[in-house]
């Protein structure tokens, strides 16, 4: 789950306020179509490759990085989504509630997985993330896309495709959306 | 506490858990969740009991047949010993009515969940038929289910048939359906009414045929031997030829009515062998959906819950 909805999670949900702009709507889709490609290259083409999209930050930029692939190479790429409330490890240490649909659109044994998420902060979600898949089968690798990372890793995850590397304070947020991405303080309501 | 709308939802994440090749999450690891059961259950237990292993959590079931309740242990104690062990959650079906709701007063750390008590109440059975509900009219209208939300329950007619005074089911449905905006009408035997229907948010019809011709929903309800029903009509034929879905009363069922059982079915009695197999029949659908729910209520008082200090900032 992005951090943005884990942070919008009652009871802490909160309003966000905005300090800067970081990335501009056409930045974001700059990076996107970069993104793209480069799963495309390092993977040799893309057979085999399924992007997987966290709910709900990173399904929206699956289907984006999808429909490049698609105007691009020409290739359709199977799109999948993943909710990973039921393998979080902060179960009964916070609510904890699932909070859309996971699709996963084949068996994912021997295939090539990208995961695709918003904000790469803890790297908690991605662990989740990476216990789900393994319930569909065991893929032949899992590859992380993020648009933004902005580092106070928590375990050793890192990301195979950035976005953008974006140094933070520990307290504040980073939002991602339709227009691009800032910074700013999650306030009470 | 969790509304009904929010426990449909979780329930279809968990439907989706159901489908895979491995049905099985990490979520409750670590928990231990007991089933008391003080009176008999074959889907209740079984449904219970696959949801929690489903979740990964240890389950231990005490037979009450072979416990020291034999040797006229008090309910009180039973759950003292219970607690002691460190068992995070009770899962108790009694005959006696508020039974669930002592033992969840006594317990100072685990959680309580009522699998049906006496007369009174059976509410993750009325949580089932509203999933199953929703997912039918959904799969029917092409859409997803969790996305229907509530709204789908909003006038929908929904006609109870049966022994309504002896049935926890009954009692909790009704009360499940009218917050959703349901109409709910009940018809059964003026012997098997329960005293102070009136007081109850339904209408009460006397004639089965008409009201089966307008009804979106048929829940049929067992006539409860063991609570003594049969007392309560002059023979079973009697009962069945003026009150049962009989075969001809079936093919007269609208094309869209659903057709709900809660189980154990009497076949013969309430519903005639060959409606139980009808394709509007959702009954064996009912059983399925079970895990999900049940899932989910577990997941809801044990997985969900936040510390301590966030419970007390939630208000």
């Amino acid at each position: 789950m992005a951090e943005r909805e884990r942070s919008h999670t009652r009871p802490l949900g909160g309003r966000f306020v905005p300090h800067s702009q970081v990335l501009t709507a056409a930045d974001v889709q700059r990076a996107l179509t970069r993104m793209a490609h480069e799963v495309a290259e390092r993977n040799g083409g893309l057979e085999d490759v399924v992007l997987v999209g966290l709910q709900t930050g990173g399904v929206d930029l699956a289907n984006r990085m999808a429909k490049v692939l698609r105007d691009t190479e020409g290739e359709e790429v199977m799109v999948g989504t993943l909710d990973v409330a039921f393998y979080r490890d902060d179960i009964g240490l916070r609510p904890v509630l699932p909070e859309a649909a996971t699709v996963i659109p084949t068996d994912l044994t021997g295939l090539v997985v990208v995961l695709v998420d918003d904000v790469l902060f803890t790297g908690r979600t991605v662990r989740a993330a990476l216990n789900a898949l393994a319930d569909y089968g065991r893929a032949r690798s899992v590859q992380l896309a993020v648009m933004v990372d902005r580092g106070h890793r928590e375990l050793p995850i890192r990301p195979d495709y950035v976005g953008k590397n974006l140094p933070t304070r520990r307290d504040e947020m980073v939002d991602v959306t339709e227009d691009g991405v800032a910074i700013g303080t999650l306030e009470d309501r | 506490m969790a509304g009904i709308a929010e426990v449909l939802g979780v329930a279809e994440a968990f439907a989706e858990v159901e489908r895979r090749a491995i049905p099985k999450v990490p979520t409750l690891r670590g928990k231990v969740i007991a089933t008391l059961f003080f009176e008999e259950s074959t889907r209740t237990r079984l449904s219970f009991e696959t949801a929690a292993k489903r979740l990964s959590a240890d389950v231990l079931s005490l037979a009450v047949a072979t416990s020291a309740v034999k040797k006229g242990e008090s309910l009180r104690d039973t759950v003292e010993t219970v607690e002691a062990l460190g068992i995070d959650a009770l899962i108790i079906r009694h005959a006696s009515s508020g039974a669930p709701l002592q033992v969840a007063r006594w317990a100072k750390r685990a959680r309580v969940v009522n699998a049906g008590d006496g007369w009174h109440e059976h509410p993750t059975q009325a949580l089932v038929d509203c999933f199953t509900i929703r997912q039918v009219i959904a799969e029917r209208t092409g859409v997803d289910p969790a996305s229907l939300g509530v709204s789908c329950f909003a006038g929908l007619r929904i006609l109870l048939v049966g022994d309504i005074a002896h049935s926890r089911v009954a009692r909790s449905a009704v009360l499940a359906y009218a917050a959703l905006g349901a109409e709910v009408t009940v018809v059964g035997p003026s012997s098997l009414l329960p005293p102070g229907i009136e007081r109850w948010a339904v209408r009460v019809g006397t004639d089965l045929d008409a009201e089966l011709a307008r009804a979106d929903v048929v829940s049929l309800l067992r006539l409860q031997s063991e609570r003594g029903s049969g007392e309560f009509v002059p023979t079973l034929r009697e009962y069945t030829a003026r009150f049962g879905l009989t075969a001809a009363r079936a093919e007269r069922l609208a094309p869209h009515t659903i057709v709900t059982h809660p189980g154990p079915m009497v076949r013969g009695v309430e519903i005639a062998s060959d409606v139980a197999e009808l394709p509007n029949s959702v009954i064996t659908r009912q059983v399925t959906n079970g895990v999900a729910v049940r899932m989910a209520t577990l997941f809801l008082l044990l997985g969900a819950e936040g510390s301590a200090e966030l419970a007390a900032g939630r208000g």
